[in-house]
């Protein structure tokens, strides 16, 4: 039986049962610590490090590091908020995402997270990598430009019979994303669905559907990203 | 590793119109060129996209006018998806993409007028530049400022409304639309707190056409004349013949009003229309292939939508465009400076239809998209606010795009705009080693009645920036002034 324990987050008083992860334990108490890799009910990973946040002083993945008793977090601090940026800006240069055009834009994750951020200019020089786009599946597109290899489709998009249908090719800098090609039609509609559903950015897309939610009312138009959690 | 490829800014806009003039060897204005870069980058960025990003990536080639090419962009898809062309969305699909389209129309228009044109009328063509802007209309005719600004916002508004957004919004998708008009938005266009509702529109649209006509009386001699040739004219018709600035067919007359072109279904353009290209210009040079190279060359825009329609089909603007045939006898209309006089009834109409398509109950249907058998190709054409626009798009059995072709308006005017400019030379020119500053003004005031997408033309906030360079029979350089 779990039992609730007390933690501070920015010196504010918090409980949580224990075992949980600091960023969902931060969610129950109305505080919202950014994600982009993270996924609720999935082992999380710790690759995007957007939710780094300070315990006991020593930087940590909050999605990773479960809660202790008198644990103290640092999370909404200038120093941290500027690194998050900092990923944020990384992650923008790093591959070729061009908002104004994306089926994604207003229910994109790392858009999300630059406005919150207020992301003007990216620190960095852009790398404009050369990437493809991959419509071979009957299903869905990849667009390489796009995806932040932050493996959330690679953990949570499985068969009936627990196969992944997502998997890592390629080494480095080349590394992509690709679909199990021989999964045939147990990659069902519905799982193509979850797919780009759960793909933070749009490096996902489903055939033939597109900027089918007027703008105003995509996920991020009607509030900006953490709004509902800090609301709660 | 990739190869990168940086392209300088300056390649791709560039900030001014620029002009040659040749003079022969004895002084006369032999040959005039206007230079206009266009960098068609986007059929390129289009390929390997899938389809349906069209009307959302091609738009951004435009900020002024970027609904034009959402919708040409999505009836072109319209056709790839199996809807149909023009008529086989479900009506909530199609009026509402009609009020965008009216919306843009509206706004696109008065904004031509009322910052762009209006100064050089009302300030003269040879006024000191630093008066000859919209702060100097702003300042001196402060009533008709505000109206400019008021329309071009309420038109903004429905492009708002429909569109998502008022720049570069994202409403027009493959076979409709994906979203129809509330009540609430519907009734504050139509009963919006005074000025902002669709009758005081109207009537700021009539009076704006009644200040051209008093102005016209005025000056019977400048806006007859200047920049006055004969020409082809083309657009889009409704089937009756009538003017429809969303879907038609394509219909050409001549310079004494003969079709040269009629009935055309524009799925079949590439039949009808060539595109030549000249070493000394980036920009194509359009023309009826069945006419020729020589003389196949056409005007598109209000004046062309003018001479091509036989009625428009609300009241105000019929009466209007009565008065505007009456004119010319019922010929076509070939004076150059008459573009703004139709630009200013197109403007009264658009507000007009607004209003019609406002009080239809289909606009609030929640049917919004038709879908068929696919295709692998479609074009779509529209009538943009500076004229035909031709969206041609071809896929692969991937849903990427494989080919793209745009004709854009400014395209289709590129040769009378060389001709304007040529005949403005020649009247101004001749006989002169030196630029003055008239001329540069005159020059100007040509290549804006057709109001061209280019950014010099829409430099609102002072005169055009424009080179002119002027040559001797030797190709030796005389004189180059830039303004
Ligand atoms: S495709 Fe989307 S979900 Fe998968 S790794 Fe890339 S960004 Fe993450």
């Amino acid at each position: 039986m779990s039992t609730l324990i007390k933690f501070k987050i920015d010196g504010v008083e918090c409980m949580a049962e224990t075992g949980a992860y600091v960023v969902e334990a931060a969610v129950e108490n109305g505080i919202f610590i950014p994600t982009l890799c993270n996924i609720k009910g999935v082992k999380p990973r710790g690759s995007c490090r957007v939710c780094t946040v300070l315990v006991n002083g020593r930087p940590m993945s909050a999605c990773t590091t479960p809660v202790a008793s008198g644990m103290e977090v640092e999370n909404n601090i200038a120093e941290l908020n500027d690194i998050r940026k900092a990923i944020i800006e990384a992650l923008f240069v790093e591959g070729n995402h061009f908002c104004p055009s994306c089926e994604k834009s207003g229910n994109c994750e790392l858009q999300a997270l630059a406005y919150r951020f207020q992301m003007m200019v990216p620190r960095f020089p852009f790398d404009f990598p050369v990437r493809d786009i991959d419509a071979s599946n009957p299903k869905i597109i990849k667009d390489h430009n796009r995806c932040i290899l932050c493996k959330r489709c690679i953990r949570a998009i499985k068969t009936e019979d627990g196969k992944s249908v997502f998997a890592f090719k390629k080494r480095g800098r080349q590394l992509e994303i690709n679909v199990d090609p021989d999964l045939g039609e147990l990659f069902t509609d519905e799982l193509a669905a979850k797919a780009a559903e759960i793909c933070p950015v749009g490096a996902i897309l489903l055939r033939e559907k597109g900027y089918e939610i007027p703008i105003g009312q995509r996920k991020f138009d009607k509030e900006p990203i953490g709004s509902d959690i800090e609301k709660k | 590793m990739g190869q990168k490829i940086t392209i300088e800014p300056i390649t791709r806009v560039e900030g001014h119109g620029k002009v040659t003039i040749h003079l022969d060897l004895k002084g006369n204005v032999n040959q005039t060129r206007l230079h206009i870069v266009e960098f068609r980058g986007f059929e390129r960025f289009v390929q390997g996209r899938p389809y349906w990003e069209a009307p959302v990536l091609v738009q951004r080639l435009c900020g002024i006018c970027p609904v034009s090419h959402h919708l040409a962009a999505a009836k072109a898809l319209d056709v790839i998806v199996g809807a149909g062309t023009g008529e086989g969305l479900t009506p909530t699909g199609e009026k509402m993409r009609r009020l965008m389209h009216y919306g843009q129309m509206f706004q696109s228009h008065a904004l031509h007028f009322f910052h762009l044109a209006s100064p050089d009328l009302l300030f003269g063509i040879d006024s000191d530049p630093l008066m000859r802007n919209v702060i100097g209309v702003a300042i001196m005719h402060k009533d008709l400022a505000v109206q400019g600004v008021m329309m071009r916002k309420f038109g903004q508004e429905i492009i708002k409304a429909t569109a998502g957004k008022k720049i570069h919004g994202t409403g027009a998708i493959p076979g409709g639309i994906n979203k129809n008009l509330s009540i609430e938005e519907r009734d504050t266009f139509l009963n919006g707190a005074d000025p902002m509702n669709i009758d005081k529109m109207i009537d700021w649209a009539q009076a704006a056409v009644d200040f051209f006509k008093e102005y016209h009386k005025q000056n019977k001699s400048l806006i007859d004349n200047f920049a006055a040739f004969p020409s082809n004219h083309l657009s889009l018709v409704r089937k009756d013949g009538a003017m429809d600035l969303y879907h038609g067919v394509l219909r050409a007359i001549d310079t004494d009003g003969k079709k040269i072109l009629d009935d055309v279904d524009y799925q079949d353009y590439l039949e009808y229309i060539d595109e030549e290209v000249r070493a000394w210009s980036y920009m194509k040079f359009p023309y009826l292939y069945k006419i020729g190279r020589e003389n196949g060359w056409y005007r598109v825009g209000p004046l062309a939508r003018c001479n091509t329609a036989e009625f428009i089909p609300t009241p105000l603007a019929q009466k209007e465009f009565e008065i505007f045939k009456a004119y010319t006898n019922g010929k076509p209309n070939n004076m150059s400076m008459h573009m703004h006089w139709a630009r200013l009834i197109e403007l009264l109409h658009s507000g007009e239809m607004i209003k019609e398509l406002l009080n239809d109950p289909d606009l609030q249907g929640n049917d919004l998209v038709t879908k068929g058998t696919k295709t692998n190709e479609g074009v779509g054409v529209i009538e943009a606010p500076r004229g035909t626009l031709f969206h041609h798009y071809k896929i692969n059995d991937r849903d990427q795009i494989e080919m793209a072709n745009l004709i854009v308006s400014t395209t289709n005017n590129n040769e009378p705009m060389n001709v304007a400019v040529n005949k403005v030379a020649k009247d101004v020119m001749t006989g002169h080693k030196k630029i003055t500053e008239g001329m540069m003004n005159a020059v100007e005031v040509a290549i804006r009645a057709y109001d061209p997408c280019l950014s010099c033309a829409t430099h609102a906030l002072g005169q055009m920036p424009l080179e002119i360079s002027l040559y001797d029979a030797h190709n030796n350089l005389l004189d180059k002034k830039r303004s």
